[in-house]
């Protein structure tokens, strides 16, 4: 049984010029131990279907789908009180921008702390030992010292670092990463992607990396799912998709890649279009 | 033959942190002894991660900061903004910032933003400002609807085009992209490249491209300079640099790279299979 089945999953936003639909009829399944990358430019609803799964979205969404399950457990209909219990602890999510997600009030320690408090019960000692242990896990140096931190007095990189220290604190077995390498240098995103695969291989988790980077899905995935306007393109092994791409769309997008550029000009997305309409 | 636009030559910065009543007052260097010469018509990269003082540089090269010491000269002629800058020389040179939604002020019109820097340096009548302004946003591929509306009405690409469109309404010789695309998607980088070529061929325009993405270096650059921690620790031509970097730095850089051809995939799924 997948970790994680999706069918026909559907999300519309109400707005003031009627009902936008973001997300329409995606089917996906994620497996323990599998890494899943969802790709697509911004506006393809990417992000939004990961937050439906998480229950994460506002009131003015509205979410259907004929299944969403998780380990075999009904996420749509599921009270909040059931949900809060999953979400956190077996379902985790790195969101995107790392400055921006920590909480700018607490310190480093005690945000990773509070996740400990929810889900689990250990004591107030052993949660500062399960924080240290996480910061170190997560390749921050001196991490007692560190839990005394605040958000701005730490890097980019290493907010993203905390951010994963958070989310991986229960060790969850579906880590859904929000395009964790964006905002980041080439050489820090070596080593966090790094970080994620093998947190991802010793705990047997499944991962969902959302990005919009070709080259992260080439380094990372094992099967990849396009998505374009809300709906899904294309869905492959990640050999199959780099080597044999079966819709247009997908094509478009790695021929916009820099490093396949062939001749003066790079070919855009918005050509694909023009191919889509004659 | 070809004239020579940007030359620097041991141009260094230093950043004076102060500390406080007991400690010691620090000084960062945030530039060492930066040399080059860039031609007429040519791209050079700054490659680097963050830290590394190419931001640092591009404020000096564009007459923001001054450098501490060292010589800047642009189209031959030494310049130091300490002793005062001619508007002559403010307008050869123009930057383009990392972020699209950062630059532009949100409470003006998109005609007035590219009539602004018309209006401060020369003194064109207002009719024909809005006739330069009109025509640039043509150029860079917009539409004469988008004159009036303000820049919240427009997408990352969009913004971006409109930051290039107010860098060239001066007809700069220089222009010094700080990460132009890199919060920008993978489409519409390929759009907003494609866009700097064709100017770039148009205007004869010199671009000083920052840039950490290293793909988009190889792309677009003629040469390239890789910084480290304030120092320059590369300086080639794009194929000398790519193909045989010197420096540990430029080849851990290479390293980190992401590799989307379809041999590294193979490699890496056999890797992880054998691993299992």
């Amino acid at each position: 049984m997948a970790l994680l089945e999706i069918e026909n999953l559907s999300v519309g936003f109400d707005t003031s010029a009627g009902l936008f639909m973001a997300v329409q009829g995606i089917d996906m399944s994620v497996d323990s131990r599998e890494v899943l990358a969802i790709v697509g430019e911004s506006g393809s609803g990417k992000s939004v279907a990961m937050l439906a799964v998480m229950g994460l979205l506002p009131n003015t969404a509205t979410v259907t789908a004929d299944r969403m399950t998780f380990e075999g457990r009904d996420l749509l209909n599921m009270s909040g009180s059931d949900r809060r219990k999953i979400i956190g602890k077996d379902i985790a999510m790195i969101f995107q921008e790392p400055v921006a997600s920590l909480n700018p009030c607490f310190t480093v320690g005690f945000q990773i702390t509070e996740t400990l408090r929810q889900h689990t019960n250990l004591g107030k000692k052993q949660r500062r030992e399960r924080a240290i242990e996480l910061l170190h896990l997560v390749g921050i140096n001196d991490a007692a010292e560190r839990l005394g931190a605040y958000p701005h007095q730490m890097s980019g990189g290493q907010c993203q670092r905390v951010m994963i220290a958070i989310a991986i604190a229960c060790n969850p077995k579906l880590l859904i990463a929000d395009e964790p390498t964006t905002a980041l240098d080439v050489t820090i995103q070596k080593q966090i992607l790094d970080l994620l695969i093998k947190l991802q291989e010793r705990h047997g988790m499944g991962l969902i990396m959302i990005t919009h980077d070709m080259g992260v899905v080439a380094e990372t995935a094992d099967r990849v799912v396009v998505q374009y306007k809300g709906r899904k393109m294309e869905e492959a092994d990640v050999l199959t998709l780099f080597e044999n791409p079966k819709s247009a769309y997908t094509r478009a997008l790695l021929s916009a890649l820099p490093e396949n550029a062939t001749g003066d000009r790079l070919p855009t997305v918005s050509d694909f279009h023009m191919e889509g309409s004659a | 033959m070809s004239e020579i636009v940007l030359e620097t030559r041991h141009v260094t910065r230093d950043y004076h942190v102060s500390g406080g009543l007991f400690r010691k007052e620090k000084i960062i260097r945030a530039v060492k002894d930066a040399n080059f010469k860039l031609e007429k018509g040519k791209t050079l990269a700054i490659v680097g991660e963050s830290g590394s003082g190419k931001s640092t540089l591009a404020r000096i090269l564009t007459l923001i900061d001054p450098a501490t010491s060292g010589e800047l000269l642009i189209e031959g002629q030494p310049v130091d903004i300490s002793k005062g800058l001619s508007k002559e020389m403010r307008r050869k040179v123009q930057i383009i910032f990392q972020n699209p939604y950062g630059s532009l002020n949100p409470r003006q019109k998109i005609g007035d933003v590219l009539a602004e820097p018309l209006l401060i340096n020369t003194s064109m009548p207002a009719a024909e400002r809005r006739e330069k302004a009109m025509q640039m946003l043509l150029k860079v591929g917009l539409g004469p609807e988008h004159f009036n509306r303000y820049p919240h009405m427009f997408s990352g690409g969009q913004r971006q085009r409109i930051a290039i469109a107010r860098a060239l309404m001066l007809n700069p010789k220089l222009l010094v992209l700080d990460e132009p695309v890199s919060a920008l998607d993978l489409s519409v980088q390929a759009q907003i490249l494609n866009l700097l070529a064709d100017l770039q061929d148009e205007f004869g325009l010199t671009y000083v491209f920052i840039s950490h993405d290293l793909s988009v270096v190889r792309y677009i650059a003629d040469e390239v300079m890789v910084m480290y921690l304030g120092e320059v620790v590369e300086y080639g031509t794009r194929d000398a640099v790519f193909d045989n970097p010197q420096h540990s730095y430029t080849k851990t850089l290479f390293a980190a790279t992401p590799k989307s051809d379809v041999e590294s995939i193979r490699a890496r799924l056999a890797r992880k299979r054998a691993a299992a």
